[in-house]
């Protein structure tokens, strides 16, 4: 696996930590990491030559050899320089004054534009719109049948002509469809090609001349290497671009892409997809993209999915029970449905700074939680309410109901007498701060 | 049109990209010296040969600079061209067996083209007179068992497939079980597409191999990683990964056509232990050809 640029960056800064002042070597070293970094990361050559270049400057500068912490004045530099190419603004996806926006979606083959086209229509739906989506691609087998399928999921009308050969006449008819089902929005799924293809760079013109589309973005693969310029760049001189969406960020590339494309390009990224799920597609932060990059994790995607996902009203009702210390069962089982519900464990770990290489994938079982909730819903409501009645044969019957055994079932219960004697500590030191929040110190493991 | 032909078609872009960048380097002089090694050295990185392969080839270039004393364009093209066949490996073909059932399981990250290699595989057997079933263990994403089926029509081959969601595993017990019985020479089984990173799918994998083997024990079971020529240094990874999960025989490199930086082939073999078998040339199914590192090379060095 690769070694995450913050682990060679602490390197340095420790050796350095001892030292009086920097000298020009200890940057010219560092830079070589972050170099390194960026190429291992897949960032566009020339971008990373300029970047450094530029980086090597401002580090030569006065606050870096006065300051107290050099190496990581360094770093904040580096990541404070990367999330200002990544784009300091968010920026939305615009929608026509005429209240008639196109959306269309190009592509190499395989970046995900069926996939992302029916994410679109969901996010947009969430959002108010109306959203309508045609397939255009009249190449790859059942694509059209995909984008059908896909949007029958979200609920949304789709239109497509699965016989029909001629992209542009596709095209026309779903903006005429479009209107007639007085949707707001349409998205247009073209075919993927390859930049080297001129008859289908072609065909994306006539697409365009056709249908005059708001939004052209370019769905870029995460995993993309060094082509990713030139890809853009292809894109953007044939049909204009207005920003990209970035997929598959749920996988372990770097995405080095995003920072090539937005310097090269000058366009915005727009979105990005972050799982195989139909919701899985999110507003785009630089500082979070720059911070992954650099390999130094996701602490604050991670903050901000455990907020999305936790329910506040209950977590609110979880503890208020937790301060008047009533905390029982059915409070505990309510706390890991929204564990689940914030997704897998190793996900959230692998978003922690310098967690993902110090915790062993086997020594967590996503299971143990799944197990804990059958437990407890082996339990009646009188058991769950008053956990002090579960006698040796009702602990029987619940490890046979949840398929588990009564040491499972007796484990847990220590695990919530732990718990619950945590909580009663809290609640002596909270009383009188009664405060909502989350109580994440509270979580029983 | 000769394998040399398709490959240099396939790998226009690399090689204009490649071989003009060698020249411009050297602009002229008909000789190397540092700067114009490092400038070498970024060419590599930027036809995505990745860090550490780029390095590789071009120490043994120094190596052989220092050794020979001649810096000319033809001594550094030469140590180039050895190094990179030193990485890239023999020549190794995805071997059919005779009189007995061959199964082909095609694994990969999203988008990286497994079914259209399915159906470009299944016309390659059929033309070559072999008996060929597919199967569908792609149960998850959307018609990607119609688009197989497709595929299916189009060489008249039978498709094995249960619908959206089911068990791959299940899919594959199925299929193995009709491949036997009906005496296929080539089964083709399509999965669906898993980034590596994900624990459960990865565990998924292992487990439609494990059926595919226990329950075709006497036939000759091949998993083929499918990778995309645009993916950068992730590939490098997607190699590993997978083959930790299950026995990987051999890669397929898709899309070589797609990109000027055709590099990746070489980034991947430096580092997983298994051959990179087919390469993708092009949108047709002549395409895809038996991967030769020699003329690899040969089609993306200028000509000495």
């Amino acid at each position: 696996m690769l070694e995450g640029l913050s682990s060679k960056l602490q390197g340095i800064v420790s050796k350095m930590r001892g030292k009086a002042r920097v000298t020009e070597q200890d940057i010219k070293d560092m830079m070589k990491e972050i170099r390194m970094a960026l190429l291992e990361a897949d960032v566009n050559y020339a971008v990373v030559k300029e970047f450094i270049a530029a980086m090597t400057d401002k580090c030569k500068g006065q606050e870096i050899f006065q300051s107290l912490t050099p190496g990581q004045q360094i770093v904040k530099i580096v990541h404070d320089s990367l999330v200002e190419l990544l784009g300091s603004e968010q920026n939305k996806i615009h929608v026509s004054p005429s209240g008639f926006t196109v959306i269309i979606l190009y592509g190499l083959q395989g970046a995900g534009k069926t996939t992302t086209a029916a994410k679109l229509a969901r996010l947009l739906k969430s959002d108010g719109k109306k959203p309508m989506v045609t397939s255009v691609d009249v190449h790859r087998p059942a694509a059209a049948l995909q984008l059908e399928v896909l949007a029958r999921k979200v609920d949304v009308p789709s239109f497509i002509l699965p016989e029909e050969k001629s992209a542009v006449k596709i095209a026309k008819k779903a903006v005429e469809r479009a209107k007639y089902l007085l949707c707001d929005t349409l998205i247009v799924d073209t075919a993927g090609r390859t930049t080297m293809d001129e008859e289908m760079m072609n065909e994306l013109k006539d697409i365009e001349k056709a249908i005059n589309p708001t939004e052209k973005l370019l769905i870029v693969d995460a995993m993309i290497g060094q082509e990713a310029v030139s890809v853009a760049l292809a894109f953007e001189k044939a049909i204009g671009l207005d920003g990209f969406i970035m997929t598959k960020l749920d996988g372990d590339a770097r995405g080095g892409a995003a920072l090539s494309i937005r310097k090269i390009t000058g366009k915005p990224i727009k979105l990005i997809c972050v799982g195989e799920k139909i919701e899985d597609i999110e507003d785009y932060y630089p500082d979070r993209m720059a911070g992954r990059i650099l390999g130094m994790g996701d602490v604050l995607s991670l903050i901000e999915k455990a907020q999305s996902q936790f329910d506040e009203d209950q977590a609110r009702n979880t503890m208020e029970r937790l301060l008047r210390n009533t905390f029982n069962l059915e409070d505990m089982l309510s706390q890991f449905e929204q564990i689940q519900k914030m997704g897998s464990v190793k996900d959230m770990i692998g978003m922690i700074p310098g967690a993902s290489g110090k915790v062993k994938e086997e020594d967590l079982d996503e299971r143990i939680i799944d197990l804990n909730m059958a437990i407890i819903r082996s339990m009646t409501i009188k058991e769950r309410r008053f956990p002090n009645i579960l006698n040796a044969t009702r602990r029987r019957r619940i490890a046979a109901g949840s398929g588990t055994t009564v040491q499972q079932v007796n484990q847990l219960i220590r695990q919530y007498e732990q718990s619950s004697q945590l909580m009663k500590r809290f609640s002596k030191m909270n009383k009188g701060k009664r405060r909502g929040g989350f109580p994440m110190s509270g979580f029983p493991f | 049109m000769g394998i040399f032909e398709s490959f240099k078609n396939g790998l226009l872009k690399t090689r204009g990209f490649v071989a003009e960048g060698f020249t411009k380097i050297s602009a002229g002089l008909g000789r190397y010296d540092e700067d114009m090694l490092d400038e070498l050295e970024a060419l590599l990185v930027q036809a995505d040969v990745g860090v550490g392969a780029s390095l590789q080839i071009m120490d043994s270039v120094r190596h052989h600079i220092r050794q020979t004393g001649d810096d000319s364009v033809d001594s550094v093209l030469f140590a180039m061209n050895n190094q990179m066949l030193k990485i890239l490996g023999e020549k190794t073909e995805l071997h059919i067996e005779e009189n007995t059932l061959n199964i082909i399981l095609l694994v990969g990250v999203n988008g990286t083209g497994k079914t259209t290699t399915a159906g470009k595989l299944c016309l390659r057997y059929k033309g070559e007179g072999k008996k060929v079933m597919l199967a569908a263990a792609d149960t998850f994403r959307a018609a990607a068992i119609e688009q197989l089926q497709v595929w299916g029509e189009r060489t008249n081959t039978p498709v094995i497939a249960q619908t959206i969601g089911s068990d791959p595993a299940a899919v594959c017990y199925d299929a193995v079980h009709a491949a036997i019985s009906r005496r296929v020479d080539v089964l083709i089984i399509d999965t669906a597409g898993r980034l590596h990173n994900k624990q459960n799918l990865m565990d998924e994998l292992s487990k439609i191999s494990k059926v595919v083997y226990r329950e075709a024990p006497s036939s000759s079971i091949k998993a083929l990683l499918v990778i995309d020529a645009t993916t950068g240094q992730n590939a490098v990874i997607q190699a590993e990964v997978f083959s930790n999960a299950i026995d990987i025989h051999g890669m397929v490199i898709t899309k070589l056509d797609g990109s000027a930086k055709g590099g990746v082939a070489i980034a991947v073999a430096h580092k997983a232990k298994s051959p990179i078998l087919l390469a993708g040339l092009g949108e047709s199914a002549e395409d895809l050809v038996n991967f030769d590192p020699e003329i690899f090379v040969r089609s993306l060095l200028p000509n000495s």
